[in-house]
């Protein structure tokens, strides 16, 4: 009966076809030392085994059709997760379930001797295999994005840094590209340290960004117009000289800004307008 | 009627917006700070915003108008304390408030009002020392 060669065989034949399904994942070298043998070895042994429920809950004649049962999705999420995170492209994830096409279709090749009934079998859980390989490529995806999306989530916090240079002098370190988004949380972090510190001076370095359009300066603008409407001065330093030619080029009009080629510059300046002055020690004994 | 207590410090006026302007509240201000420059011949204004936590452009464009029509009365004008959530919301109107100053707090606020009287009163004396011998000093 041709029927119920497979969920007989994956019963009967589990542990024969764990190892050789393991031989071949060691053969096809997508493991790349990754993934711990003992690791993979639990992670095969329950795949066939949710596979093998799968089967018995489907029909028996059309099991390829049969749905992938919340167990089996969990399993396989929680596989392309951990190996979205180590690393692994969606082909190499993909081929955890594909590798077992080989091992399964030894042992349904040996099983009986009817040939149409081994194109039935071979047929029916290539489809299943398949779409179990679709489904964890889709998976893998989703856990690229994920991880994609908590990353950009970190650098928005983390690129926000307002520092305390002096009484009354704070900066602004921006790194990497300002959009919409993002000039809004520097806004913010900026006008409220500007509150708490009391500071009369910002300087804005853009030494990290890597290029400046008219929206990049339009943001930066209506930073400083915030920061003055509070009372306080803004410098922006750090321009690099393409990025000067760009300004000029877009023909941004940056008003009355004051603007400094390097952090040190600008922060000569935030100290002359709060009224100290640098002087190396030396000097100051001459003078005495 | 409600309305926002104008002090008079010396030659200065003091406002201390503690309340959420309404339209009416904000144009009798106006009203009345330009009424009482002109009683006191003021010579600095201090707008503390502080207290204020919504504007809207109405309000924004009263701020920038009372500002402008004490200087043209010539009372410089310093507005201090506006809160940070009202300064993005004033950028994102378009109100940028030219030429008006702006502090952070109502103490530095008044060193400027102090700065700028004391440049002007220089200025009268230099007049007066050019009369006394008729030649510009040195």
């Amino acid at each position: 009966m041709s029927t119920v060669t497979l969920s007989h065989l994956l019963r009967s034949q589990e542990s024969s076809l764990l190892e050789a399904w393991l031989a071949e994942q060691r053969r096809s070298g997508n493991v790349r030392n990754l993934i711990a043998d003992s690791d993979l070895k639990r992670q095969s042994a329950e795949f066939i085994q949710l596979l093998q429920q799968t089967v018995a809950e489907g029909d028996s004649t059309d099991y390829s059709s049969s749905t992938i049962s919340r167990e089996m999705r969990r399993f396989l999420d929680s596989i392309t997760g951990d190996r979205a995170q180590l690393g692994f492209s969606p082909s190499e994830t993909a081929t955890f379930i594909f590798s077992f096409k080989r091992p399964l279709f030894e042992a349904i090749r040996t099983s009986t001797n009817d040939v149409t009934a081994q194109i039935d079998e071979v047929w029916n859980s290539s489809l299943l295999l398949d779409r179990l390989g679709l489904y964890v490529t889709e998976s893998h995806q989703k856990a690229r994005e994920g991880i994609i999306l908590r990353q950009q989530q970190e650098m928005l916090e983390l690129s926000t840094p307002v520092v305390k240079l002096w009484d009354g002098v704070l900066a602004l370190p921006i790194i990497g590209t300002l959009d919409s988004s993002r000039t809004q949380t520097i806004m913010e972090s900026l006008l409220e340290r500007i509150v708490e510190t009391g500071s009369e001076i910002a300087i804005i370095d853009i030494t990290g960004v890597p290029t400046v359009d008219t929206l990049t300066a339009q943001h930066l603008l209506k930073t400083v117009t915030a920061a003055r409407l509070m009372g306080a001065e803004c410098i922006i330093s750090g321009i690099r000289p393409q990025i000067a030619q760009t300004i000029v080029h877009l023909g941004v009009e940056l008003g009355d800004v004051v603007t400094k080629a390097s952090l040190a510059d600008a922060f000569k300046i935030a100290l002359q307008r709060t009224g100290f002055a640098l002087a190396k020690r030396s000097s100051i004994t001459a003078v005495k | 009627m409600e309305h926002i207590p104008i002090l008079r410090m010396g030659e200065f006026l003091l406002i201390t917006v503690q309340v959420d302007m309404h339209d009416r509240l904000a144009m009798k201000l106006q009203d009345d700070l330009t009424e009482r420059i002109v009683r006191f011949g003021s010579r600095g204004v201090l707008i503390d915003i502080s207290g204020l936590e919504i504007v809207d452009s109405f309000i924004g464009r009263m701020l920038g108008n009372i500002a402008s029509v004490s200087r043209i009365l010539d009372a410089e004008t310093v507005v201090v304390g506006m809160q940070p959530a009202v300064a993005i919301t004033l950028v994102e109107l378009g109100l940028e408030l030219p030429g008006i100053r702006t502090a952070l707090s109502v103490e530095r606020g008044m060193q400027i009002l102090r700065r700028e009287a004391e440049l002007a009163g220089l200025e009268v004396l230099k007049d007066a020392n050019m009369e006394e011998d008729g030649n510009p000093p040195e």
